[in-house]
């Protein structure tokens, strides 16, 4: 059996090697004051010689009340690894955009140093903190210091993930909307969802200020939430023109770039066809002192994001062109609520919302949630026919004659 | 007279026990059961969740996660004792 340090982890070792930080350094830093950080490393070097996983996940553990937010972790060779026969994950709802006091961190740090391995993840990629191997009877004294320092479980499960957001208007000039506020108002909105599983499978929704999409919402989220404007891009022509002098080639670099070519430079004076701006932000950010987004902003909510798990990969694709989101966020809301009914009623056992659209159709799927169709919901013209036009048959058409 | 949320959550747990080691329910397995039984005007979603935190929250039922999310009366798992 493989120690931990020196030359008891050959291969582990391997993995500290080079400029980048290392999991397996940081693992035996804790080592040093953790059995259970000591045990780990050993059975991870004893799994990458034999090739063979020895952690069993899922099962029934849990804090009373709460589906979500624990994931249980089980070693198969208990005998030999005492300290983490019980290894259990728990996921704790971190602040909108990931903004924290140290005295917050070193609370989490404490609490977890107290009842848990010590060894954290910021952040999982749902956004969460996470807290890596306790055991079960830690898992309700964790659970009450982490509230009792108004610290909450995340999702975990067939629930609603927990919401994550950009840095929003906090940080950056470009957010359409407050990502952080929205978020945080969805998080306690939704806490039901969050913590009692009802759902087929998980549902994550992701919030990005702008079409930048900094938390890549439209590859990560169920429902993505990107801001954008309506109105037209602002332009500070003296700043263009700065931007010129500065080197920056605006032909070649910005106009040339554009995917609808919907910019012109005269060499004095930028122009832009607004209409048929796609909101890529390419020039935006090319040129962040002349150009800003336009003033009537809002959001673009998409929808069918997911990882290839049971079924491949998909990208959300949209649901609602334009929204303006101002608190209480009703409309938002009573929209997410009426997803959430016909997935719930017809969706399959692990099937995500953006599989379950593709299966009953997207035409069935805005019936139901009573949304109209509109343009912006096709990638390409002729591609993705989900609108189909009634009127187009007149009563005696032979409408096979249109199959063939 | 209309169904309580105890004689739904009653109704859930006899499910959920007959079932027990064959066959594992999501909350909305136990829901769609719910309506059929007593009818979707008395056992709507908001009764029907009424309940479902009501087994959770007394212990007489566990969440567990097995590639989803199930309802089940609590056991103990092979796994916690490495087995």
């Amino acid at each position: 059996m493989a120690k931990s340090g020196g030359n008891g982890t050959p291969m582990l070792d391997e993995l500290e090697k080079g400029p980048w930080p290392s999991f397996v350094t940081q693992i035996k830093e804790a080592a040093e004051i953790k059995e259970q950080a000591q045990d780990l490393l050993k059975l991870l070097e004893r799994s990458y010689h034999e090739k063979i996983g020895h952690w069993k996940h899922g099962g029934i553990v849990g804090v009373l009340g709460y589906g979500g937010g624990v994931i249980g972790r089980y070693n198969d060779l208990q005998s030999e690894y005492p300290s983490i026969a019980h290894f259990h994950t728990l996921r704790v709802n971190m602040p909108s955009g990931w903004f924290y006091t140290s005295e917050a961190l070193r609370t989490i740090c404490d609490i977890w140093e107290r009842h848990g391995s010590g060894l954290t993840n910021m952040h999982g990629s749902t956004g969460d903190i996470i807290l890596l191997g306790t055991s079960t009877d830690e898992l309700e004294p964790t659970f009450k210091e982490l509230t009792d320092n108004d610290f909450d479980l995340g999702g975990s499960g067939s629930d609603l993930r927990t919401p994550s957001c950009c840095v929003g208007p906090a940080r950056c000039e470009w957010a359409c909307y407050d990502t952080l506020h929205i978020t945080n108002d969805l998080t306690h909105h939704f806490q039901d969802e969050l913590h009692r599983p009802a759902f087929p499978y998980k549902f994550k929704i992701k919030c990005a200020g702008c079409p930048n999409d900094c938390v890549a919402s439209i590859a990560r989220a169920d429902m993505s939430i990107i801001g954008t404007w309506r109105d037209d891009i602002q332009i500070d022509q003296k700043e263009v023109t700065a931007a010129a002098k500065a080197g920056l080639d605006i032909q070649k670099d910005v106009c040339a770039r554009c995917p609808t070519q919907c910019m012109d430079w005269d060499g004095k004076q930028l122009s832009i066809d607004n209409a048929n701006c796609v909101k890529c932000m390419h020039c935006i950010n090319a040129m962040p002192r002349a150009l800003q987004p336009g003033k009537d902003r809002g959001a673009t909510i998409l929808l069918g994001a997911k990882a290839p798990i049971v079924e491949g990969a998909l990208l959300s694709s949209v649901l609602v062109p334009f929204i303006k989101l101002e608190p209480p966020y009703d409309e938002l809301k009573d929209l997410i609520e009426r997803i959430w009914e016909f997935w719930g009623e017809h969706g399959k056992n692990r099937e995500r919302v953006g599989e379950l659209i593709q299966r009953v159709g997207l035409g069935n799927f805005l019936e139901a949630i009573e949304i109209e169709p509109v343009p912006q919901m096709i990638a390409h013209p002729r591609e993705n026919p989900y609108v189909f036009y009634d009127e187009y048959f007149e009563e005696g058409d032979d409408e096979s004659e249109d199959d063939q | 007279m209309p169904v309580t949320t105890e004689a739904i959550a009653d109704a859930m747990y006899a499910m959920v026990k007959e079932y027990q080691g064959k066959k594992k329910f999501k909350a909305g397995d136990l829901t769609k059961a719910m309506k059929q039984q007593f009818g979707e005007a008395d056992a709507d979603k908001a009764a029907c969740k009424a309940a479902i935190r009501s087994l959770i929250d007394s212990g007489r039922c566990v969440y567990t996660y097995f590639g989803g999310s199930f309802i089940e009366i609590p056991h103990e798992e092979g796994a916690a004792s490495g087995g």
